[in-house]
């Protein structure tokens, strides 16, 4: 195991890198993209149902199946990390516009009304009441999707481009085990680190949530 | 003064939530909305701060009438407290507090001194500023939420149904408080309740709605108990509320006998009465009735200034004195 590490350091390094990133970009952009986008399915309730349905539908299309039809449908290159890229972003955004949208229509409608009657203005309500309100909702949502996405870059690796999931493949195609074994070890580490780094900044920036459900 | 012109809401559906409401709530006092549920009470109120918009009919503060103005403006300029005082649950006690004086421009620190100083007015003690709603009681959210409304000083407040979500004692605490603050502040204030005895109590002006959305009746809380213009304002004032209308009733003007005439009360060395139900000139005649009720001799003990015994009543004096009273108007 160590002789493996130690002569393919650079491989597996460059492997962890692309993961981080093909896993993460899409994380940071989805939840741009679907902040607005579950915002409408609550402004708008005829939306909300039709939104549900929508995210549920691409959320279940098969990753692989994603892969290879992105290309397609964009013109890439079928060996393009763009594609991966694209296509964890859909999946990010149909996990996150249902929890943006589920997180502020489980805002207490006593708080958004005397919000408004104190003399915020629409949008202003929104980013200072509504959204932190409904953050920790928010923020369970970001977990799960990113450690999501983490697991399901591997499969990019299928059509070349998949991070640590490229050992799994180099691993297979030469019957040697070592690299499978580092490819897993590092995506369950990463998975976990991204998971631990959201639930603290999640206590930093939500510090009222340890008191909630204590006194009332 | 806030002028209800006319004002009709019916819903979409055709419910009439409001029927031609006309009405005045002077300036400095607390006028209470009070009916059953239905009855349109908590939409007039909202109507004021143009959280709803009435279907025809003006509503005016001051002459001004609210449709004209910039909603987020005219509601900034109004003081607001909900059941359960609505508060944010993201932000401390102080910063909930600083809110409106924050949306109206104010630095944080301006906002968060004159938090401060209003948390110390409502009686809550600074300890709490660093806190968060769901570390404190239902009383003390709720005193929170009124030095909420009070933060921005605003002439006119509006409260709906401000103390319904607290227990009985410490209602009757906030009550307290909120009379010794208006006593101070003398905002024109409207609130929405469905209990009569608050309205009561907290009202200088009491205006029923009987459902469908019209005014019964309003007046002072006197006026009701004992000028209910109609049966349905007679019934919802209470089959006690001859009673509770001595309540009004001074018991400066009750005549005393002296207190030689009751040996079972006890005096100490200084004329102290021990033991006894006692009252004072200021307090009113539903008080002292109710003493002679309790009190095992049927005899209350009038007390002065000083403390010493000057006088006694019993259950007789008292019918004979609301006799008279009633035979004088």
């Amino acid at each position: 195991m160590t002789t493996y590490l130690s002569n393919n350091w650079d491989t597996v390094l460059a492997a962890l890198e692309q993961h981080i990133w093909l896993a993460l970009l899409p994380v940071v952009i989805g939840f741009v993209v679907a902040l607005p986008i579950g915002y409408l399915g609550v402004r708008f309730p005829w939306l909300y149902h039709p939104l549900v349905n929508v995210c549920g539908v691409l959320y279940s299309i098969p990753s692989l199946a994603l892969f290879v039809f992105l290309p397609v449908l964009l013109g890439t290159k079928i060996l393009s990390p763009l594609n991966i890229v694209v296509a964890l972003i859909i999946y990010t955004v149909a996990l996150l516009a249902r929890t943006v949208a589920d997180g502020l229509k489980a805002v207490d409608p006593l708080v958004v009304q005397s919000a408004t009657a104190m003399g915020y203005r629409r949008f202003r309500r929104l980013t200072d009441v509504e959204l932190p309100v409904a953050l920790p909702v928010i923020l369970a949502g970001l977990r799960v999707a990113t450690v999501a996405n983490i697991s399901l870059v591997s499969v990019g690796a299928l059509i070349g481009v998949g991070g640590l999931g490229q050992l799994f493949t180099r691993g297979f195609q030469l019957f040697y085990v070592e690299p499978i074994i580092v490819g897993i070890v590092l995506s369950v580490l990463l998975a976990g680190l991204a998971d631990l780094v959201i639930v603290l900044l999640g206590r930093l920036i939500t510090p009222w949530t340890r008191f909630q459900g204590a006194a009332s | 003064m806030i002028t209800f012109d006319d004002v009709v809401k019916v819903y979409p559906g055709g419910s009439t939530a409001v029927d031609h409401l006309s009405l005045e709530l002077p300036t400095g006092r607390t006028t209470v909305f009070v009916g059953p549920s239905g009855c349109g009470k908590t939409t007039s109120l909202r109507m004021i701060n143009r959280m709803i918009s009435p279907t025809s009919g003006r509503i005016l503060i001051d002459g001004k009438d609210v449709a004209g103005q910039d909603e987020a403006v005219l509601r900034r300029g109004i003081g607001y407290v909900i059941q359960h005082a609505g508060l944010f649950p993201h932000r401390t006690v102080l910063d909930n507090v600083a809110t409106v004086p924050m949306l109206l421009g104010k630095t944080r620190r301006e906002a968060r001194a004159a938090a401060l100083e209003l948390l110390d007015r409502v009686g809550l003690a600074a300890e709490f500023a660093g806190r968060y709603p769901a570390q404190l009681s239902g009383g003390q959210q709720q005193r929170v939420g009124v030095a909420r409304a009070l933060a921005a000083d605003p002439p006119v407040m509006l409260m709906d149904e401000p103390f319904s979500a607290v227990d009985p004692v410490v209602r009757e605490g906030l009550h307290r408080e909120f009379l010794r603050l208006q006593k101070d502040l003398g905002k024109t204030i409207a609130m929405v309740t469905h209990d009569i005895d608050e309205a009561i109590k907290l009202g200088d002006v009491v205006a029923i709605f009987r459902q469908g959305g019209v005014l019964a009746q309003v007046g002072t809380p006197q006026e009701l108990l004992t000028q209910p213009a109609d049966e349905f304002v007679a019934e919802f004032v209470g089959r006690d509320r001859g009673l509770r209308s001595l309540s009004f009733e001074s018991a400066a003007g009750l005549p005393v006998r002296p207190v030689a005439e009751a040996p079972e009360v006890l005096l100490d060395d200084a004329g102290r009465p021990q033991d006894a139900a006692t009252f004072t000139q200021e307090d009113s005649l539903r008080l002292v009735t109710d003493l002679t009720i309790t009190s095992p001799t049927g005899i209350a003990v009038r007390v002065g200034p000083d403390g010493k015994a000057d006088g006694i009543v019993s259950h007789h004096d008292i019918a004979d004195h609301i006799a008279r009273i009633k035979g004088q108007k």
